[in-house]
């Protein structure tokens, strides 16, 4: 990005000025390096996404910003209850997208003679990849059930244990989710798929915590150096395609209804209180729900992997984050505290301490915050910060962001000399399909360590710990 | 379908995801071409047997609407049938299309499936006549 756009508040903060139709600055968190390296197209969403009815304060990025559809990946916007707009493309197509943690009680020389048994029997029991089908099939009532209650539901249904609830965003169930807003094609896209890990960039992993940052976080956190963990990245699946993209088209109508001027067609936005926005709004917390009661299914799958392999582990949730999301929220704006609409996409919830919506166990440090890495790099547990409640609504990044395109990919490695490369250094590969590996190569990513060291600068969130793999199964 | 010695799909780079581009001398051959892009994003579409066959209807104001529809049709039966698609006959009569996908069950080991297509996107979406009467449909579908 051609940085003579940008106006530059401190060393992580750039502003957009108001132009053409902006009705808000726009601003980037991040270091110069990152800002440099993000292609143009960043500034051009940022700002479309400044020009929209009813946004709040400004329209922001976070420092693994990158092209996205409509609104940047790693955007965050929020929107006023009565002026403003819902929109599919700020929420992004896999609704719910996240990271959950599970800790272990296991260390990491333990695990590492079962390694191999622990990574072909996940890969046995955990549904990865294309053509892949759940455990569950699910029945238009039980749908329903599921799309209404979340974690709450695969609890409720035997996979898993009460107390992950309260480390689950929304205690697992997100509320006001209009099951009867879903169409019949998204439910059908479902109903073979709740506890499948899909394919892409979605994952589970088998981590150490490497290097602890912030001590007392770690502590409060129940990490401690060469602590084993377990990491699961993955959303709401078909159905949550299948809901954004109808819900695109359903608000091209609405926009141009409502005379809302778009410089985009995938900006496309309805206003909250629309009958698009209000339906939009339903079928995307039931979609929430999806990918919360997805993730706790396999969860228990991955707890009887373990009961099997390591039976003296005890698996804990950690916290379960989502990065593709719609949630109202209470924020303090020019001293006056507003409920707003914040879409995040591609970015990750990153409540300060003493939050009243956290755990109470967590509530005096902060909200853990996840940040995927790729195969072969590092993932981290960040904590979120006082600042960050004040500048970013309380947001941060949530991962590395491709700097590569899948066809590149493909032509630069084989996935068979990927595997090997990385069972080199010791981690262990599973997944269906080589060529999937190839196209998720590590050096396809951006640099997750510079985007995260960003985050802390720009005073988003701070480091608590470095997450390495030791087995990785991809979809 | 007529045999033709130029490929008649493709894909094009695009961010972290991919287009797909098809090329005909009609309409809908471009179409039909476009959806076999869409399965070269998964496999192989000479790894597809054509065994089984699934019909697609489709009815839109515009043919850049329609093509977007088609695509996500595609994707829907895909995902929902555990099909691949090798082979597309494709009827287009002003805005309706009738079509039929001829394919087969993924079988992982034979068709080393790469990725989920999730749905087409309205991201370089295009529909056009080129200079010399021929067809081109594309857009970048989400993976």
């Amino acid at each position: 990005m051609d940085l003579s756009l940008l106006k530059r508040r401190s060393e992580h903060e750039w502003v957009i000025e108001p132009h053409g139709a902006m009705r808000v600055p726009g601003v980037l968190f991040a270091n110069e390096d990152l800002v440099r390296a993000m292609d143009h197209k960043v500034h051009e969403q940022v700002s479309n996404v400044a020009t929209l009815p009813g946004i709040v304060a400004a329209s922001l990025a976070m420092p693994d910003a990158h092209w996205g559809y409509g609104f940047a990946v790693g955007g965050v916007a929020a929107f006023d209850p009565d002026e403003g707009v819902v929109s599919a493309g700020g929420v992004g197509f896999d609704i719910s997208c996240g990271v959950r943690c599970l800790r272990t009680r296991l260390r990491r020389e333990h695990v590492e003679e079962k390694k191999k048994t622990l990574a072909d029997a996940l890969f046995r029991t955990i549904p990865a990849g294309v053509g892949s089908r759940g455990r569950i099939r699910l029945k238009a009532a039980e749908m329903d059930r599921m799309l209404g209650g979340g974690a709450q539901w695969a609890v409720e249904s035997g996979w898993g244990e009460r107390s992950d609830l309260e480390r689950v965003e929304e205690g697992g169930r997100m509320r006001d989710a209009r099951p009867e807003h879903v169409s019949e094609r998204a439910k059908t896209r479902m109903r073979d798929e709740v506890g499948t890990l899909g394919s892409g960039n979605h994952y589970l992993e088998v981590q150490t915590v490497a290097e602890v940052h912030d001590a007392p976080a770690a502590r409060a956190f129940g990490l401690e150096e060469g602590d084993v963990v377990v990491s699961i990245h993955c959303g709401s699946r078909g159905l949550g395609h299948q809901i954004g993209t109808e819900a695109l088209k359903d608000m091209l109508t609405a926009g141009r209804r409502h005379a809302i001027r778009l410089p985009d067609r995938e900006l496309a936005c309805a206003p909250i209180h629309s009958r698009e926005g209000r339906h939009y709004l339903g079928a995307m917390r039931a979609a929430i729900n999806v990918a919360l009661a997805n993730r706790q299914v396999l969860t228990h799958l991955t707890r009887e992997v373990f009961a099997e392999v390591l039976p003296e582990a005890d698996l804990t949730l950690l916290y379960d984050v989502s990065h593709n999301t719609c949630k109202v929220e209470t924020h303090e704006v020019d001293g006056r505290a507003r409920e707003l609409f914040v879409h995040r996409k591609g970015a990750t919830r990153a409540w300060g301490p003493g939050h009243s919506e956290l755990p109470g166990a967590l509530r005096g440090v902060g909200q853990p915050v996840l940040i995927g890495g790729t195969m072969g790099t590092c993932s981290y547990v960040l904590v979120g910060t006082e600042r960050g409640m004040k500048v970013s609504f309380g947001s941060a990044c949530h991962g590395a962001g491709r700097g590569m395109s899948r066809h590149q990919a493909r032509k630069r490695w084989q996935g068979r000399e990927v595997v090997q490369e990385l069972e080199r250094r010791g981690i262990l590969v599973r997944s269906p399909s080589l060529r999937g590996v190839a196209e998720e190569a590590p050096d396809a990513y951006k640099d997750v360590s510079a985007v995260v060291d960003a985050t802390e600068r720009a005073g988003l969130a701070r480091r608590v710990a470095r997450l390495v793999p030791m087995v990785t199964i991809k979809g | 379908m007529a045999p033709s010695s130029r490929r008649r799909f493709e894909h094009f780079p695009h961010e972290a995801d991919i287009g797909v581009r098809g090329r005909g001398e009609t309409l809908a051959e471009a179409f039909a071409q476009a959806a076999v892009a869409l399965t070269a994003v998964v496999t192989d579409p000479a790894s597809v047997r054509a065994r089984q066959a699934v019909e697609i209807g489709l009815e839109e104001d515009d043919p850049e609407t329609l093509l977007f529809e088609w695509l996500n049709a595609i994707v829907f039966e895909m995902a929902t049938r555990g099909l691949l698609f090798a082979r597309f006959d494709v009827d287009l009569e002003g805005r309706r299309l009738s079509a039929r996908a001829h394919g087969e069950p993924v079988d992982v080991g034979r068709h080393c499936p790469a990725v989920e297509v999730k749905g087409a996107t309205m991201t370089g979406l295009r529909v056009a006549q080129e200079r010399d009467g021929s067809w081109v449909a594309e857009c970048v579908v989400d993976v």
